[in-house]
């Protein structure tokens, strides 16, 4: 090889690998979003659901079969909150629709926001798990020593797994960035959107 | 790229002397010492931090360090033996070999290639310099699993993590200039299908380090702005997950201890023929089964992880894909048995390490192939036989092959034959130690206890202080390595160029010691 085509020969390797090393730091980040697809797909990773008011009343009632609710609430050491569930545990028919109530209060002087995250145990309930309406789907607002009941409706997929017979919901309540847009910062938009 | 001309131009010169020689140098057979010698020191700083965890571990209770500082001395041991010692030790047997053995003056990008061995020193310093830092140095074990890493981490993680984008900066450039070097360098007739084993398993290798090391840089970089900036990647209460972070990390540290092996079976796939003075068995199986295992290490990688409480779907799939690895891997023990079947074998210390690597990387294969069951993993995962089985692998395997490497290429680099005689006894104290040290680890693990914990109960006190006492003697063996190596350099029975009897390839047909410059003119290769 002439000593002009190898330099050239050289340069055109570095620049596809440096491309290609650059393609796969990428590839790291996109390992997030794509862990979050694959968990809503499979439904494993204890990721609720979400469906619209329609749907969880078409779904047929089965009224032999009692499964146990229980609601946790945890909240984040940065949050000066108060949050526990108005009930601890309740059993409900699969297909049958549900409403509960959570209590958070804010113990601070000023405004603050905060944004609740679900997570159902054992995990391979969680795909038969659906809520129509929940707090957790968008952040939420307290002014200072405010105190406010935050609903939660649901509905167990008759289709759960005649195995489970209770499923334990917990919900943990971390601070919010403060701003009234009511979306949250690109920083933390990574993990979030997915979870509702 | 001008420095490159300008070597090729005026090429009569020998080394430059003084300092300044091994700083600015872009000379292969240069950053390969350094790349050496870079690796040896960090081999005995992480084996001097073993010996402390060994010390520890020789009586039950606590005796000689606390418990945080143990946790230290698990975690820098696992990284700096990873990346500080074994990784640097075969890219510098990659600087001084691949132009040797493919006929090139150089490798392809001489001034980047000074660069990524000068990253090494000042990352390896970072990293060390955590020990010295407020709340200590990290304690989380070399996998760095999150949230021990983020939220429960010491302030020096910061540096730890720098020190990782920065390794994974060196080994990035000094994979693309293997790749550009065996692509674009080789001599005329050096068809891809004639390259030495060696060259090409690390020609793959880099492909590996190329695919995974970004994906390190990304997962250290998700870590700092978790620590920092707010981020919950790896949060659970920011909507992140913990889980997510083993699975970035494992698809990185699969393929990580395939970028450490392969060198190694190349080293070996070299050695074994020269000493059975035959052709090696099944060149182009190797070839094809070095790729096959490259590829089955990118979908492997939640072996790692089965008592996550991953479905059993993915338990069934990962334990199957695992397994399969056995099948290329079996196929280069075999083509390495088939080599010496019926050959006319000596026994120089080259070969007693070769075949010290065969048997004994086999034995951490096997115990490899029991923890890839998933439903006995269950109660492997995390005891002593895991440790055993990754020392069985990269000790009696990577070191191994290194030190091999040593004895086998030494007389070309310095020109002197190594003592036998010293050779001899160093391998047979290592060889020997060696099991005493790794082999009873295998009996308390399937016994029960746990990595990572400075105490354990009564029951496993006999086998430790066994362990410890094989850990010392193989520690002291490679101090003598030391001794062996300075000898070696300072003088010894003058080289031939053929070296030893049934040595084949281009790196025997320049003289001993290699001159500064090799191969100006392109070798023929028929």
């Amino acid at each position: 090889m002439e000593k002009n085509d190898r330099k050239q020969a050289n340069q055109r390797v570095v620049k596809r690998l440096g491309i290609a090393a650059v393609l796969m730091f990428g590839f790291g980040f996109a390992l997030v979003p794509l862990y979050d697809v694959f968990c809503d797909i499979t439904g494993i990773n204890g990721k609720t659901g979400r469906i619209d008011m329609e749907e969880a009343l078409s779904q047929q009632v089965d009224a032999d079969r009692l499964v146990t609710v229980e609601f946790l609430a945890t909240v984040h050491s940065d949050l000066p909150w108060e949050f526990r569930p108005m009930v601890r545990r309740i059993k409900v028919h699969p297909g049958e629709v549900t409403e509960v109530n959570y209590l958070a209060s804010n113990k601070t002087e000023n405004l603050v926001a905060g944004q609740a995250v679900p997570s159902l145990a054992p995990g391979l309930a969680a795909k038969y798990f659906n809520k129509t309406e929940c707090f957790c789907f968008t952040r939420q607002t307290l002014g200072p020593g405010e105190s406010r009941e935050m609903p939660l409706r649901f509905v167990v997929d008759p289709e759960l797994p005649e195995n489970v017979r209770t499923v334990s919901l917990s919900y943990t309540f971390y601070q919010a960035e403060p701003d009234a847009s009511g979306s949250t910062s690109s920083m933390e938009s990574g993990g979030l959107e997915s979870v509702m | 790229m001008s420095t490159a001309t300008t070597h090729d131009d005026h090429h009569d010169h020998g080394a430059p002397s003084g300092l300044m020689r091994w700083v600015k140098t872009t000379n292969h057979k240069d950053i390969g010492t350094l790349y050496l010698w870079f690796a040896f020191i960090m081999l005995l700083i992480g084996g001097a931090m073993a010996m402390v965890i060994r010390a520890e571990l020789f009586q039950p209770g606590m005796q000689v360090v606390d418990p945080q500082f143990f946790n230290t001395m698990t975690t820098m041991h696992g990284l700096i033996m990873v990346f500080g010692a074994i990784m640097p030790g075969m890219v510098g047997l990659a600087n001084w070999q691949i132009p040797l053995m493919i006929g090139a003056p150089d490798m392809a990008l001489p001034r980047m290639n000074n660069w990524s061995f000068w990253i090494l020193p000042f990352a390896g310093t970072m990293l060390i310099s955590t020990l010295f830092m407020e709340g200590g140095g990290p304690a989380f074990g070399w996998t760095f699993y999150a949230p021990l890493s983020t939220t429960f981490a010491p302030a020096s993680t910061d540096f730890f993590i720098f020190a990782v984008h920065m390794l994974g900066f060196s080994s990035i450039m000094g994979a693309i200039n293997i790749i550009a070097t065996v692509l674009n360098m080789r001599a005329p007739g050096m068809t891809l299908m004639k390259m030495p084993l060696f060259v090409w398993t690390w020609f793959i290798t880099a492909f590996l380090l190329i695919a995974v090391m970004p994906v390190l840089a990304g997962a250290v970089t998700m870590m700092l702005t978790d620590r920092n900036f707010g981020t919950s990647f790896f949060d659970a209460a920011g909507g992140g997950d913990p889980v997510l972070f083993q699975h970035v990390f494992w698809f990185f540290g699969h393929p990580e201890v395939y970028i450490m092996i392969l060198p190694a079976f190349g080293v070996i796939s070299e050695i074994i023929p020269t000493f059975a003075r035959k052709k090696l068995f099944g060149y182009s199986s190797m070839v094809y089964a070095t790729a096959s295992i490259a590829f089955l290490s990118f979908i492997v990688y939640a072996h790692h992880m089965f008592t996550t409480g991953m479905p059993v779907a993915g338990e069934l799939y990962f334990m199957y894909a695992t397994i399969m690895i056995a099948v290329p891997t079996a196929v280069k023990v075999f083509n390495w048995t088939a080599t010496m079947w019926k050959g006319s074998m000596t026994f120089e210390p080259p070969m007693l390490w070769a075949i010290a690597f065969v048997f004994l990387f086999t034995i951490g294969g096997f115990t490899g192939l029991m923890m890839g069951i998933a439903p006995v993993d269950m109660q492997y995962h995390d005891t002593y036989f895991i440790v055993a089985h990754f020392h069985y692998v990269l000790v009696t395997g990577a070191l191994f092959a290194i030190i091999a490497a040593f004895y086998y290429w030494a007389p070309k680099w310095t020109g002197h034959m190594v003592n036998d005689r010293l050779a001899k006894i160093h391998f047979w104290w290592s060889v020997i130690s060696v099991n005493v040290l790794f082999f009873p680890q295998h009996f308390i693990g399937l016994a029960g206890m746990p990595r990572r914990i400075p105490d354990y109960s009564l029951q496993f006190a006999d086998w430790n202080m066994i362990s410890s006492l094989g850990g010392f003697a193989f520690g002291l063996a490679q101090v003598f390595f030391l001794f062996v190596i300075i000898k070696t350099i300072r003088g010894g029975e003058p080289a031939t160029s053929e070296v030893w009897e049934g040595a084949q390839g281009l790196e025997w047909t320049v003289a001993s010691p290699a001159p500064y410059h090799t191969f100006a003119t392109a070798p023929e290769v028929r």
